[in-house]
């Protein structure tokens, strides 16, 4: 089999693709930028020239005053994640990137809804609210206002369970998330 | 010290001899501070011509070109050449003058958003709030520049805090903690690379620009000849791989040879260093070498994958990579003779579509044959520069680079305007090589000024117009693809560019007749000063061959 004069036998056929094309699934990436004037910016100067969206955003501190934390969700069905990742990479400004599996991480997000309710279905909100761990943090007589933490799934059912009473006002923080276990995010 | 003498030391512990810029306004702090600092400034009519003009210095020499401008209408017309800087690789520097702090945010006068507008095409850009970072975000720019993929890096600094007093200590540690360029590849990948080649049968090495930034040309001609590998490069790579060599096939892509697009179709192994599979080279992407595995070597790990997927990616700097990959194929003894089958059907190809065009009967100058003149004229022993269109495809084609850093033009961005000033910028970098400008009559119109930059500043540039008094290239794809309605491509009564050479101080030359094209071309070499040479060419003449846009290799035409 083979030239005697090739030792080391590699059949070019059994080379496959590197990179990922698309996963088909949501992405967390969870960022360390330098906290620098322009640095949101340069991240979202990036995903609108290279057709990328962005399906939430969270920035914040984090206990380094020099550093923020980015998170950032993405769908891997629509986008080449690999090729964000890098592309992000290439920012000066971004230290850290990291792409959390679902498994591994917890995510977690903050939303508002701001509902109308009258007096037959203001009980039934409270004990929806109460069944998602939701807290009432305004009261009028015409709405409720109720809080809602946890990963977008929840949220998203929530939204579904509050809609047909009238729904005035979503406002969602995006999703933070931590990997789990003791290491760094 | 003020903050601008501080930045003149940062400029001259980066080795920076000179500059090209304008003052104004808000950079007069820094131009106070160049007055004795001991640089050469080149005093350019356009901030374009002097944002080309660094970058023609940058690729000329290999060191980081430096260009000045003030705020708002400066530093905009700085914007072309960032932004052609960014698309080919160009280690440039850009400082920009800005108004006050206080004027910040106010549309005061003069002000535009520098940083902001040139956002999407930096490699990276600092915009100075505090007077005491001036020194690190100077020698930040000049390492970022310069190193990993070479690009374009703005500083843009308030006019109030460049006059600041700071304590200036030189600079000799920095920190940039999300900056960390892979050079050296993976030891593993280039073992797989190596066994890649030794089994295959059908390899071609497609070399690019990368390759040129990398230094990396000696390490290239290497390993193609390790073994009998065909060779080809892109319009950017031109010279990493001598022209002359049996190895070479010709550029490939959109007027690249038969023989280099089809042996890309054919190949089962393309080793891809320092390109990026840019449109003009692979036509319809999904009819790119379709039976190819594709070996990757890039030092931007963005740019693989990103438009053809790799099988063997090697992240790092090809000067690095190469003399590895060389020795562990040597090392793996293949037998060259598998090539054989494989370089029989290459040369069938380039015997039987070589580069060519059927010369004139009469005295007109064909304009494949004024770039074959000038070849002949300098004896190759020159740096030519362009600007876009046929000319520089056709300079591409008929001019046969030997060496790296003998072709600059602008492949990425496509800018016209480009030629002239890169010359100019070639020239300063390399005072004592040939510097010579193909330029289109079209295209050397939008820096034209910067003869007057030549002429004042002594840079000896030869400029040859390539006159055919139409913008050629826009004409061929009107005549080809849109049905011959010429729309708005006669360039009607351009100038006489004699006088307007001579107007600007220049020598004025002019051919028209084939029988004398050699003699005036000779003539502008030898005479001292700049030269604008008017040569009248065929009006119509197309650039072949010719891969359609959107189409295969297989469809080449012409």
């Amino acid at each position: 089999m083979g030239e005697p004069a090739t030792p080391e036998l590699l059949n070019l056929d059994d080379l496959r693709e590197s990179g990922s094309g698309r996963t088909g699934r949501k992405h967390i990436l969870s960022l360390l930028v330098e906290n620098k004037p322009g640095v949101l910016a340069r991240i979202a100067g990036l995903f609108a020239r290279r057709g990328f969206n962005i399906d939430s955003l969270a920035v914040g501190p984090t206990d380094d005053a020099t550093i923020s934390r980015l998170t950032l969700t993405v769908d891997g069905a629509t986008h080449p994640i690999d090729q964000v990742t890098k592309q992000l990479h290439k920012l000066i400004n971004v230290i850290k990137i990291r792409d959390l599996e679902p498994d591994e991480a917890v995510a977690r997000e903050l939303a508002l809804f701001k509902i109308t309710v009258d007096g037959d279905s203001r009980a039934q909100i409270m004990q929806f609210a109460e069944i998602f761990r939701g807290k009432i943090v305004d009261v009028h007589k015409r709405s409720l206002t109720v809080e809602v933490t946890g990963n977008d799934d929840k949220i998203e059912a929530f939204e579904e369970m509050v809609r047909p009473f009238g729904l005035i006002e979503m406002v969602r923080t995006g999703e933070i998330a931590v990997s789990r276990g003791k290491g760094t995010t | 010290m003020r903050a601008v003498d501080a930045i003149m030391e940062c400029l001259k512990a980066e080795g920076v001899e000179h500059v090209f810029g304008l003052p104004g306004g808000a950079n007069l702090p820094t131009y106070d501070a160049l007055y004795d600092a001991g640089l050469r400034h080149i005093q350019c009519r356009h901030e374009q011509g002097a944002g080309h003009a660094a970058e023609g210095y940058a690729k000329a020499s290999g060191r980081v070109g430096v260009a000045l401008a003030t705020s708002g209408p400066g530093a905009t017309n700085l914007v072309t050449a960032i932004a052609d800087a960014v698309m080919d690789s160009v280690p440039t520097v850009f400082i920009t003058g800005q108004v006050r702090t206080d004027l910040l945010g106010t549309d005061g006068f003069q002000e535009a958003d520098v940083t902001g507008i040139t956002l999407p095409i930096v490699k990276h850009s600092i915009m100075i709030r505090d007077p005491d970072e001036i020194p690190v975000a100077i020698h930040e720019a000049f390492h970022i520049a310069r190193t990993g993929r070479p690009g374009p890096v703005l500083v843009d600094i308030p006019q109030d805090l460049s006059k600041a007093d700071i304590k200036y200590e030189p600079v000799d540690t920095l920190d940039l903690p999300g900056y960390q360029p892979t050079t050296e590849g993976n030891a593993k990948q280039i073992k797989l690379a190596a066994k890649a080649l030794a089994n295959a049968r059908r390899p071609v090495i497609y070399a690019g620009g990368g390759v040129v930034n990398a230094n990396a040309s000696k390490e290239l001609v290497e390993l193609c000849t390790s073994d009998r590998f065909p060779v080809t490069c892109t319009l950017m790579g031109l010279g990493a791989f001598p022209a002359p060599h049996e190895q070479w096939l010709g550029m490939l892509g959109m007027h690249g040879t038969r023989a280099a697009n089809y042996s890309m179709d054919e190949a089962d192994l393309i080793i891809a260093i320092g390109a990026r599979f840019d449109d003009r080279i692979t036509g319809k992407l999904s009819e790119f070498a379709p039976r190819a595995k594709f070996i990757h070597i890039d030092v931007d790990p963005a740019e693989i994958s990103k438009n053809v997927a790799a099988h063997i990616p090697i992240v790092g700097d090809a000067k690095a990579i190469l003399p590895k990959l060389t020795i562990e194929y040597r090392a793996l003894k293949a037998d060259s003779g598998r090539l054989d089958g494989w370089w029989q059907r290459i040369d069938g190809w380039r015997e039987k579509y070589p580069l060519a065009y059927e010369d004139s009967a009469d005295a007109e100058i064909k304009p494949q044959r004024m770039i074959e003149a000038l070849y002949e004229v300098t004896g190759g022993d020159a740096i030519v520069t362009s600007d876009v269109g046929q000319h520089q495809m056709w300079t591409a084609q008929y001019f046969h680079f030997d060496g790296p850093r003998k072709w600059i033009n602008s492949g990425g961005l496509g800018t016209m305007g480009f030629g002239l000033p890169a010359a100019m910028g070639a020239k300063v970098a390399c005072p004592d090589a040939n510097v010579v400008c193909v330029a289109g009559d079209g295209s050397v119109a939008m820096n034209i000024q910067e003869l007057a930059t030549c002429v004042t500043e002594n840079i000896p540039i030869k400029v040859f117009i390539m006159n055919n008094g139409y913008l050629g290239m826009v004409r061929q794809w009107q005549e080809l693809f849109w049905d011959r309605r010429y729309s708005s491509v006669d360039m009607g009564s351009s100038p006489d560019w004699v006088k307007l050479a001579e107007a600007y101080g220049a020598t004025g030359l002019r051919a028209e007749d084939k029988g004398e094209l050699t003699d005036v071309m000779k003539t502008a070499m030898e005479t001292d000063g700049p030269v604008v040479c008017d040569v009248r060419v065929t009006p119509e003449e197309n650039c072949y061959p010719m891969i359609p846009a959107g189409q295969a290799a297989r469809d080449m035409v012409g």
